[in-house]
């Protein structure tokens, strides 16, 4: 019996996290802009970070 | 056939081989302009050509050309400074075709000196920019990006609509907590009911519907919040909408459940008042997201088009201002090609005005120095400046507010199809319990506690939740499928209103026609039309635009010239090519016609005209074909003269079509119609039409409509087509369809369901399955809409 007390403590406690989790990802408007979160994730950063690195050299020949 | 490099659009061979004249720095490609080439050197530059591969063009909506000589808007008004030495702007970023365009707008400003946070938000095109003032400025960090091809607006984010979103906000997090209890309800449910059969004691059920009730109490009373609140409002008013069966239905479970725990009962409800009220919130966020998604786009269409007014000082000085910020007595610049932002009277200049989306009127109209203009028309041909007249009660506009007002009164207030549901669904069912209350005591000699249970799982049982599902899920479905051809559905009763709808009337210019001029190819040789066009480039004129939109990929010539008010001058080794109006070129002819038209002279050479018309959107002809053969009544109001409008009605075939109607005479023809039995859809776009949208029956507004007509109007469509108004009412008789079958699947599952709960037989286990049987039956059947019959295409 005692077993089933700490189940259900838990499996509450386990829910209420996920919950929190979800009003803090609204609150922090997470859920804003689906559809570019779904596009950005495609774009990793080191790549265009090699290409600045290479790169700034041609931009002030530019300027 | 060679496409461009930058833009994906195709390139005529001939410039094709010309590519050499569009290379800058070396690079290679083809290049349908300049200011692609341009563009495509800045990607190449900043190392981000991977953009070329990974963006995937869309094929409906052709990326947007780089515009070399745009006029850029005044950005300063809408720059906030912060504290910290950091400005910020919002913007409309438009061109945003896929992930990659984001990518490529966060990297390029990203890269630039003193920017401190871009982040371009694709679902509502909004990027947000902030740099720090003293290492860069605005209008910098803007021609970078308007470079790349991308147009951008700034806007005021306060003027947002943040009603609706705190609403959406509201639901979603009551959809949360309401999803979290009816999990966990639902895990301590399983086990009472196998307790049932594997002889669970009733110290433990008790103790499991314990801990149901701590779960459900608090989460329900914040769940249930929205519906209250509006099933209050209603009542209030002495209505009754779905929200107050759904209010009674849930507080009365929950009551009854936890009467039976403290009883230590064997059955206790809490499981089903809670799942009920998370089905039913899904349903309120998906209706309440898909359209808000449509408004917030229509807000973005409108403000994509908000213009500055370039004002001149008593010093001469001019000063760029919101048209809002403009003062009776104001002189007022109105550059060629800019629509007036006020009512005024002309102080300087002469010129030709379109004044279309004003009176319908296609041709344009001469204005001279004293003549009254009224904000809203195209000034077309020379700058004038204008003086501020009075903005009260005297303007145009206000007269049409005026109008609209009158009109809304005479509309009947429209009682959405759940609502009349409701309202004869909700006595039944309190009927029904009552009765089997009485039923049992007076007659089955049961104690009233017992009978009174019975009678409370019948009004648990008939708690509505499927028919609440029943109409918003259908509209969820439509109006997704409906954005994605185009439609945005404003209105929340716009799509029960189109079911009904038998009679279209049409405005005329703007909305059967695209509103704008385009060349009438038969009469000039393709050489000559290039060569024309090649010196039209240089304008920002109305005529000139449509000879390059004629033919795309030709580039412009250099050296030219621009007369203001008359016309173009290439000086070649032969002499001056001249492209302008009839006296420019030194064409004497009487010939009158009501076509506008260019001329283009040439040394030794005769003179050509090229004449232009505000041609029929492609497939007007198809679509009014496609209406009457689905007998819709088809009628044309239009404020144009008498003569041109017969034509275009002969030419669609439209039965009914009535000429020279000013704004009160369309209200009074709708007004007619409406007498007659008739329920009209008005579909129109100019200012003299705002009233007659606001009368209608339902009512739509092509994207490219006047703010006020976008914004009284139900739905608005975009794209240069009007196959949206076939589609549209095709997919409204769809969706009152299902909507209905919806009805009698729920109907259906309360005649097998009120019975068993009549004889007290229903236990929660039952009652939970049937209930989410019943909702998903109906979810199901609103996923049948299609969009787009392809019969007019």
């Amino acid at each position: 019996m005692t077993e089933m007390i700490y189940l259900i403590a838990v499996a509450l406690l386990l829910g209420l996290v996920g919950l929190i989790a979800f009003m803090w990802a609204l609150r922090n408007g997470q859920f804003n802009d689906l559809d570019g979160a779904a596009c950005r994730i495609l774009y990793d950063e080191e790549e265009t970070g090699q290409i600045e690195s290479h790169n700034s050299g041609s931009n002030q020949k530019q300027g | 056939m060679k496409t461009c490099d930058h833009c994906g659009l195709p390139v005529a061979e001939t410039a094709a081989e010309k590519e050499n004249s569009f290379r800058s720095d070396g690079i290679e490609g083809v290049f349908c302009c300049l200011g692609c080439a341009t563009a495509y050197a800045v990607v190449r530059s900043l190392g981000l050509v991977d953009y070329y591969a990974r963006r995937t063009l869309n094929s409906n909506e052709p990326p947007l050309r780089p515009e070399m000589n745009d006029v850029a808007p005044d950005y300063e008004l809408y720059i906030h400074h912060e504290a910290d030495g950091t400005d910020s702007l919002h913007l409309m970023v438009e061109g945003i075709q896929c992930g990659a365009c984001v990518w490529l707008i966060e990297t390029v400003l990203a890269r630039q000196e003193g920017v401190v946070y871009a982040r371009l938000n694709m679902t509502t095109r909004r990027l947000t920019l902030r740099w720090r003032a003293e290492a860069t400025n605005s209008g910098e960090l803007i021609r970078r990006i308007a470079q790349l091809g991308y147009r951008l607006k700034p806007f005021n984010p306060k003027l947002l609509n943040q009603a609706d979103r705190r609403h959406e906000r509201e639901l979603v997090r009551a959809m949360a907590v309401a999803g979290f209890a009816a999990g966990n309800v639902m895990l301590m449910s399983v086990a009472v009911w196998a307790g049932h059969a594997e002889g669970m004691g009733p110290a433990t059920r008790t103790l499991l519907h314990w801990i149901s009730a701590l779960i459900v109490l608090p989460t329900a009373a914040y769940a249930v919040r929205p519906f209250l609140k509006s099933a209050w409002g209603a009542l209030r008013h002495r209505r009754a909408n779905m929200d107050v069966p759904i209010s009674i239905g849930v507080l009365l479970t929950t009551t009854m459940s936890l009467v039976e725990t403290m009883n230590g009962a064997e059955h206790v409800y809490f499981d089903s008042s809670i799942t009920l009220l998370f089905f039913l919130l899904v349903g309120r966020v998906l209706d309440q997201r898909a359209r808000g998604h449509a408004r917030s786009v229509a807000e973005h269409l409108l403000t994509l088009k908000a213009h500055s007014a370039t004002v001149i000082g008593a010093d001469g000085q001019a000063t760029v201002m919101l048209p809002e910020q403009i003062k009776p007595g104001m002189t007022v610049l109105v550059a060629v090609g800019d629509r007036a932002p006020v009512d005024g009277r002309v102080l300087e200049g002469t010129s030709e005005l379109d004044a279309s989306l004003i009176t319908g009127e296609t041709t344009p109209a001469r204005v001279k120095v004293g003549d009254i203009v009224f904000a809203g028309v195209l000034n077309m041909s020379a700058p004038v400046r204008l003086m501020a007249t009075a903005t009260g009660e005297a303007t145009l506009l206000a007269e049409i507010v005026r109008l609209m007002d009158a009109a809304e009164q005479g509309r009947a207030h429209y009682v959405v199809l759940a609502d009349r549901v409701a309202k004869l669904y909700t006595p039944f069912v309190h009927l029904a319990a009552l009765t089997t209350f009485l039923g049992w005591t007076l007659l089955g000699g049961l104690a009233w506690q017992p009978a009174l249970l019975i009678a409370v799982s019948v009004l648990i049982i008939t708690c509505p939740c499927a028919l609440a599902l029943a109409v918003s899920v259908v509209q969820v479905v439509a109006s997704g499928r409906l954005f994605d051809r185009g439609v945005l559905l404003k209105s929340p009763t716009a799509l029960e209103r189109l079911a009904h709808v038998d009679c279209v009337a049409f405005d005329k210019t703007g909305t059967l026609t695209l509103g704008r001029p385009s060349l009438l190819k038969n009469d000039v040789s393709e050489d000559d039309l290039m060569f024309a066009a090649s010196l039209a480039g240089a304008s920002r004129h109305p005529l000139a635009r449509a000879l390059c939109a004629a033919s795309p990929s030709v580039s412009v010539a250099n050296d030219v010239r621009e007369e203001i008010g008359a016309g173009l001058i290439l000086t070649t080794q032969s002499g001056d090519v001249r492209l302008g109006n009839r006296r420019f070129v030194g064409v004497e002819t009487d010939e009158e016609s009501d076509l506008l038209e260019l001329w283009l002279s040439r040394p030794h050479r005769p003179s050509i005209a090229f004449r232009f018309r505000d041609e029929l959107r492609d497939d007007a002809v198809a679509v009014i074909a496609h209406l009457k053969q689905e007998f819709y009544q088809t009628v044309l109001l239009s404020g144009d003269r008498f003569t041109t409008v017969q034509r275009l009605a002969d030419r669609l075939a439209i039965d009914d079509r009535k000429a020279d109607l000013s704004p009160p005479e369309k209200v009074k023809e709708l007004n007619d119609l409406a007498a007659r039995g008739k329920r009209v859809l008005m579909v129109g776009d100019g200012l003299n039409d705002a009233p007659a949208l606001v009368a209608a029956y339902v009512s739509m507004s092509p994207s490219s409509a006047v703010d006020i007509s976008q914004t009284s109007a139900d739905i608005v469509f975009r794209g240069s087509r009007l196959a949206p108004v076939a589609d549209v009412l095709a997919v409204a008789r769809q969706a009152d369809r299902l909507v209905k079958q919806n009805i009698v699947l729920s109907l259906l599952y309360n005649i097998v369901m009120v019975p068993l709960a009549v004889a007290g037989w229903i236990t929660p286990f039952i009652a939970a399955v049937a209930m989410s049987t019943s909702s998903f039956c109906v979810v199901f059947n609103s996923l049948r809409i299609k969009t787009g019959s392809a019969a007019y295409d």
